[in-house]
């Protein structure tokens, strides 16, 4: 038991590291549910890339990493939907060319500092041994905002996942409800960069919600299902780095695909036992 | 007794046209409406009127434009020219009168919804983001999920259900709505023989509680049938009125084309891609 518990009982910021840990899991379950199901992936994942250039220029200029996030987000968002509407280019046509743009220029900027890639890695896989309980606050607010969205917005989310043109004619917004899911997940994004960083909060956004996603009948339990995989996945990678020495972030993200697999796996297996069962029943 | 009144007595057993309610207003009111997208008109110059306890059939080859006019009533496409009354108002107005089923769904490869969440989901418009379901709902859902005769699916996985189970889940929302117009893009394809019985019955209820149903169809034999107007469409409107006047054989040519073959016979074109409900309908083939 000693190995598992003790690490966080005697080392404060292990503690801090699993707080911090288990409310980005909340936040990424509910945004990654809605990722998946929209099939708002590779919005994401620019999302998360592409608020680089903000948090290098917050760094550089001495200001926190979250305010640069949250205005490459924006930009970010900003840029997809115009560039969506004004051209006929498709949608991923549009992210793409962003994501790599904004990417390309988060690393030009970080290159102007003096220590580049330690900047770069931290910004890129997060520093979550060394959270502030500053950045738990603001993780436990974003984390509630995230929450409140959900279940408020629960009826137009669910019919925009369905059918688009219903939500509509149902009387839901769909650029508003749209918009509101976007901004959701660049919440999600902008918090969770300092824990698990840039690169890897994109794991997290999507390996737990679609292991939610083989198993859950209902959107519910796909989310409940999420957090618990990603509070597993921190916990479990949290240990892993403690005993092994090894990059803490890098160790989190791997969980959680190895848990999606294993997930997918033992569906499948099973699954196939139906199927065999109902057919030496019927054969 | 004409058509629509055979179909009906055929359904419910009992002789008579079923009586709209006393209220006769308008419900649905298009003067040489232009429908279309961007800046392409479909079809110009449609004039009809729809009211309570009233159906229109819209009939036409694909890309005739039935769809084009179905998302311009409940508010997808906006008018192009003219007018369009949508209980006295400009479409997009009544998301609590109006139930819109698509010709397409887009129930993606992950949505982990059960039957009755779909069902439910019809309920919605209703309630907007706060008021809670109440039993009466549930009732309503259980009910609608009963006439469509999925009610023993309730719980299951909407992509576990075949395509026709889950065209009669959609079908079952737009019932739940209990909306006084019912808006229905190409609702039985896909059903089986009995699913599109059921359907007939509870068109049929819904048009003896009152409400307007327009749809477009394919099937002239009998969903058309039981329509009190026709609109034939064909990015034009071939003709418009009683079903029994406006299903000519010259009028169904105009609506879905001729070809003329190397021993210069006249066939339906809707014939040859395998549309049999037309054969009826089918002009006799002249050979010369």
């Amino acid at each position: 038991m000693d190995v598992l518990i003790t690490p966080f009982l005697s080392n404060s910021f292990m503690l801090q590291a699993l707080i911090a840990g288990v409310l980005v899991s909340i936040a990424c379950a509910i945004a990654g549910t809605f990722v998946i199901l929209r099939g708002l992936a590779f919005i994401g994942d620019a999302l998360a890339h592409g608020v680089l250039p903000g948090i290098a220029v917050a760094i550089l200029a001495g200001f926190p990493g979250i305010i640069g996030a949250a205005i490459g987000a924006t930009f970010m968002i900003g840029g997809i939907t115009l560039i969506t509407q004004r051209s006929r280019l498709s949608s991923d046509t549009a992210i793409g060319l962003l994501f790599i743009g904004m990417l390309s220029l988060g690393v030009v900027i970080v290159s102007r500092s003096s220590s580049f890639s330690g900047d770069l890695t931290r910004i890129l896989f997060g520093e979550i041994l060394g959270i502030s309980i500053q950045s738990i606050l603001i993780q436990l607010v974003a984390t509630a905002v995230i929450i409140t969205i959900a279940i408020v917005c629960a009826r137009p989310f669910l019919l925009l996942s369905f059918d688009p043109e219903q939500a509509e004619v149902a009387g839901f917004s769909v650029r508003l409800y749209h918009n509101i899911m976007l901004f959701m997940i660049a919440i999600t994004v902008v918090v969770s960069f300092q824990t698990v960083g840039t690169l890897l909060v994109f794991g997290l956004l999507i390996a737990p919600a679609g292991a939610g996603a083989l198993l859950a009948r209902r959107i519910e339990a796909m989310i409940a299902w999420a957090m618990l995989f990603g509070g597993l996945s921190m916990y479990i990678g949290l240990l892993i780095s403690y005993h092994f020495n090894l990059a803490a972030g890098a160790a989190i993200i791997l969980v959680a695909i190895v848990i999606f697999f294993l997930v997918f796996i033992l569906q499948n297996i099973r699954n196939r036992r139906i199927t065999l069962h109902q057919e030496v029943k019927h054969g | 007794m004409d058509n629509r009144e055979k179909i009906a007595t055929l359904l419910t057993g009992v002789t008579g046209v079923p009586v709209p309610t006393a209220n006769d207003t308008i419900y649905i009111k298009a003067e040489h409406l232009n429908v279309g997208y961007a800046n392409e008109v479909v079809v110009a110059d449609i004039s009809f009127e729809l009211g309570p306890g009233k159906a229109l059939a819209l009939i036409g080859t694909n890309g005739s434009g039935k769809s084009t006019l179905l998302k311009t009533i409940v508010g997808l496409l906006p008018p192009m020219e003219g007018q369009l009354l949508v209980f006295g108002m400009p479409p997009g107005n009544n998301h609590t009168r109006i139930a819109y089923l698509g010709q397409f769904h887009h129930a993606g490869f992950v949505l982990p919804l059960r039957a009755i969440d779909v069902v439910r989901m019809g309920r919605f418009p209703l309630h907007g983001l706060w008021k809670r379901m109440s039993r009466e709902d549930d009732e309503i859902v259980l009910s609608a999920m009963h006439t469509m005769g999925i009610e023993k699916l309730a719980d299951s996985p909407l992509l576990s259900l075949s395509g026709g189970q889950q065209q009669r889940t959609y079908l079952a929302q737009v019932l739940a709505h209990q909306a006084d117009l019912l808006v229905l893009d190409e609702p039985t394809s896909g059903l089986d023989a009995g699913g599109r019985e059921l359907y007939l019955h509870a068109i049929n209820d819904e048009l003896c509680r009152g409400a307007s149903v327009i749809m477009a169809t394919h099937d002239i034999k009998e969903e058309a049938a039981l329509c009190h107007q026709v609109m034939l469409l064909a990015r034009r409107v071939v003709a418009i009125g009683a079903p029994n006047e406006v299903l000519t054989p010259d009028a169904l040519l105009q609506t879905f084309g001729i070809v003329i073959g190397g021993e210069q016979k006249l066939q339906v074109l809707e014939c040859l891609h395998g549309h049999d409900n037309l054969k009826g309908f089918e002009p006799k083939k002249e050979a010369h």
